[in-house]
C-alpha cells in the first residue's frame, strides 16, 4: 500500500470483521527518538495461538483467516525494512492488539498519507463500533471517538453525507495544527 | 466547504444536516453498499468513497445510507461499489474517484445506471 494511513484502515477494518464492539487506534510520532509507532488494539472475537502467529505468514493463512489476508505481512517486512518491528497479540474471546514500529525518518518509510481519511471513514462505515482514535506528535495530542462525535451530532447519524464531509474537515483541520 | 476547525462549527454542520432531514421521509430511498478489504484500499476504494459522499453532499443529496458490506471476493474488480436502488443492486467494478462521481449524479440521483462501468445486476 501506498500509505500507513490506508494500513491502518486495513487493520482497523479487520477489528471490525472480528466483530469488535471498541477499537482503540494509537499513533505516536516522536522526532527525538526517530520513532513512529501505532497500535490498534480491539475486544473482538480474537485468536488462538496457531492463528496469531499464522497471521505474519501469507502462505499458511487459510480461508478462515482470508481477512487478514497479505496487508499484514506486506507491512511486517515494511516496518522490518524501515529498522522497525511488529508484534501482535490476541485471546480468543478478548480481543486483539497490533502493534507496527518505523524509523521515523527511514528513506523506505511510507508516507502517513490520508490519515483523515482514514479515521473520518471509520465514523463513517462503522457508526455503531465505538471507535477512539489518539495521535500523539513530539508532546502534542489529538484525540476523537465516536461517543464524543455522537454527543454533538445527537439524532443526526454519522454517515449523513454533510456530517461524514463535516467530521473529515474537522479531523484534517486538527491534524494540520499538530 | 468553510473551514471547520472547532467543535463548534461541528456543531452548525449538525444543524445543516438536521434541517436537510426534515424534508426526509422514513427510509433512505438508496443504499451505497462499499467493500474495504485490503485489496480495495490498496486499489483506492477509500478515495472512491470520499469522491461519492463529496458528490452526494456538493448536490444536496442525503436520502442514502452507506454501509460498508466486506469483500465479495471479486478482487480483481477492486474498488468494488453497489447501489441498491428501484429493487436492483448493481455493482460497479474497478471505480475510480471520477467514476464514482458519475455513478452518483447519473445512478444514484437519477436513476440511470452507468452501463459500461456494471459487473453485475441483480433483482432485491
Amino acid at each position: 500500500m501506498k500509505e500507513l494511513s490506508m494500513n491502518i484502515l486495513d487493520i482497523l477494518q479487520n477489528s471490525v470483521n472480528a466483530k469488535a464492539k471498541s477499537i482503540q487506534l494509537h499513533i505516536v510520532e516522536n522526532s527525538a527518538s526517530d520513532l513512529l509507532e501505532f497500535s490498534v488494539k480491539d475486544d473482538g472475537k480474537g485468536m488462538d495461538q496457531e492463528m496469531t502467529k499464522a497471521v505474519f505468514d501469507p502462505f499458511t493463512t487459510s480461508s478462515t483467516t482470508k481477512k487478514v489476508g497479505l496487508g499484514l505481512p506486506f507491512l511486517k517486512i515494511q516496518a522490518e525494512m524501515c529498522n522497525g518491528s511488529s508484534e501482535i497479540t490476541s485471546q480468543p474471546g478478548k480481543g486483539t492488539t497490533v502493534r507496527f514500529r518505523f524509523q521515523l525518518s527511514h528513506v523506505d518509510r511510507p508516507p502517513m498519507g490520508d490519515l483523515a481519511g482514514t479515521l473520518s471513514m471509520m465514523f463513517t462505515l462503522h457508526h455503531q463500533v465505538l471507535f477512539h482514535a489518539l495521535y500523539e506528535k513530539d508532546g502534542k495530542s489529538f484525540e476523537i471517538s465516536t461517543e464524543q462525535l455522537r454527543e454533538i451530532m445527537q439524532d443526526v447519524p454519522l454517515n449523513h453525507p454533510k456530517v461524514a464531509l463535516g467530521i473529515e474537515e474537522f479531523i484534517r483541520e486538527q491534524l494540520i495544527e499538530l | 466547504m468553510a473551514k471547520i476547525n472547532s467543535l463548534e462549527e461541528l456543531r452548525k454542520i449538525r444543524d445543516q444536516a438536521k434541517e436537510s432531514m426534515v424534508a426526509r421521509s422514513g427510509n433512505a430511498k438508496v443504499k451505497i453498499f462499499a467493500s474495504m478489504g485490503t485489496v480495495g484500499i490498496a486499489g483506492g476504494a477509500r478515495e472512491a468513497l470520499k469522491a461519492m459522499i463529496d458528490e452526494l453532499e456538493k448536490r444536496d443529496f442525503h436520502e442514502v445510507d452507506i454501509i460498508e458490506s466486506g469483500s465479495m471476493g471479486l478482487d480483481r474488480e477492486e474498488p468494488v461499489i453497489s447501489v441498491e436502488r428501484d429493487g436492483y443492486l448493481t455493482t460497479y467494478g474497478r471505480v475510480t474517484p471520477d467514476m464514482a462521481r458519475q455513478i452518483i449524479a447519473q445512478h444514484v440521483i437519477n436513476g440511470q445506471i452507468v452501463s459500461e462501468w456494471v459487473i453485475a445486476r441483480n433483482k432485491k
